[in-house]
């Protein structure tokens, strides 16, 4: 209740609004995941527990979901109003690091694959 | 539900359709958040070169000869608890207790120390051994790459230290937990790319 009178309060534009959806439950459960998910990538790559040709998508699996814990509970990236912006930024955002990673490695592979071998000296 | 909240729901509905601009807090966040993805649009940029050149050995040594898991998994936990405190703190400061901010404060900048030491240290033993970043391009992608993170780490230290002395010498008013804010995000995307450089450099070389 008290969040909302203070709402009613606020009607100027520009001030201040204190509505946290942060809290030390949420940090901690955040930590927690977090930790789980490292110590899960570090397990797979120094053990045979995953099928080997398949540990690097293991491995990609396991950081996306880390980097998921980390902007839901640490930087607090919610489906509220406030976050609308925030979301279409960071998926453009995605979609540029994807297009620059993905595209050079098929890009310089592509290349690397059709190169006349060298002469060696 | 009373008729109270009801109130309140409706009320708060109107004031989203004719609010005007949005709050200052807002807006700064939405400014700063663009910052940080640009940040990592460059960052990307380092790891496509670092993918295309990691084979690239010259000769020279390979990363699973070089990199030491003990050391990286002691990076990323400190890198992770330092995250943690740092909400925490950022968590203390929106709720106006300053004392309790730097009580947060410390750990996240001896964490985030720490964290330098060992990369700086590991720097100087691959140097040492003769695998500095003129040895070979694989080499030279992996300090472009860490280093760059490692010196957004120096730069969000230094950060820090001005923020504590700013909440000491203004108190907790707007515009310091505002910046605050921006600080607490700087650090937590330092962690998401440290994922992305924990996972694609060291964990893919040394399995």
């Amino acid at each position: 209740m008290d969040g909302d009178d203070r709402l009613l309060d606020d009607r100027t534009p520009g001030v201040e609004e204190h509505e946290s959806t942060a809290s030390v439950l949420s940090y901690t459960v955040g930590l927690g995941l977090a930790i789980v998910a490292t110590i899960a990538s570090f397990i797979v790559a120094q053990t045979n527990l995953l099928w080997p040709p398949g540990i690097p998508v293991g491995l990609i699996v396991l950081a996306l979901a880390q980097i998921g814990v980390h902007l839901v509970f640490f930087l607090h990236l919610g489906s509220g109003p406030d976050h609308t912006n925030n979301i279409l930024a960071l998926a453009f955002g995605v979609l540029i690091v994807f297009l620059v990673i993905g595209g050079s490695i098929w890009i310089i592979a592509n290349l690397n694959a059709n190169m006349t071998a060298m002469p060696t000296h | 539900m009373t008729t109270a909240t009801i109130e309140a729901a409706s009320n708060r509905l109107a004031h989203q359709r004719d609010s005007g601009p949005a709050p200052t807090r807002i807006v700064v966040a939405y400014g700063f958040w663009i910052f940080i993805l640009s940040d990592i649009v460059m960052f990307s940029a380092l790891f496509a070169a670092y993918a295309v050149l990691a084979g690239n050995t010259a000769g020279g040594p390979t990363g699973a000869d070089l990199f030491n898991v003990r050391n990286v998994f002691l990076m990323t936990m400190c890198l992770l608890v330092s995250s943690y405190t740092c909400g925490l703190g950022a968590l203390s400061a929106e709720q106006r207790k300053p004392e309790r901010f730097l009580i947060f404060a410390a750990p996240t900048f001896v964490l985030g120390a720490a964290f330098l030491f060992l990369e700086i240290s590991e720097f100087v033993g691959m140097i040492d051994k003769g695998a500095g970043p003129s040895r070979s391009a694989f080499l030279s992608a992996f300090f472009t790459l860490v280093g760059m993170h490692g010196a957004h780490v120096s730069a969000g230290l230094i950060w820090l230290i001005y923020m504590v002395a700013q909440v000491v010498a203004k108190g907790l008013r707007a515009a310091v937990l505002r910046r605050l804010l921006c600080f607490s995000l700087f650090w937590h995307a330092l962690d998401i790319v440290w994922i992305g450089v924990m996972t694609l450099v060291y964990l893919m070389e040394v399995q």
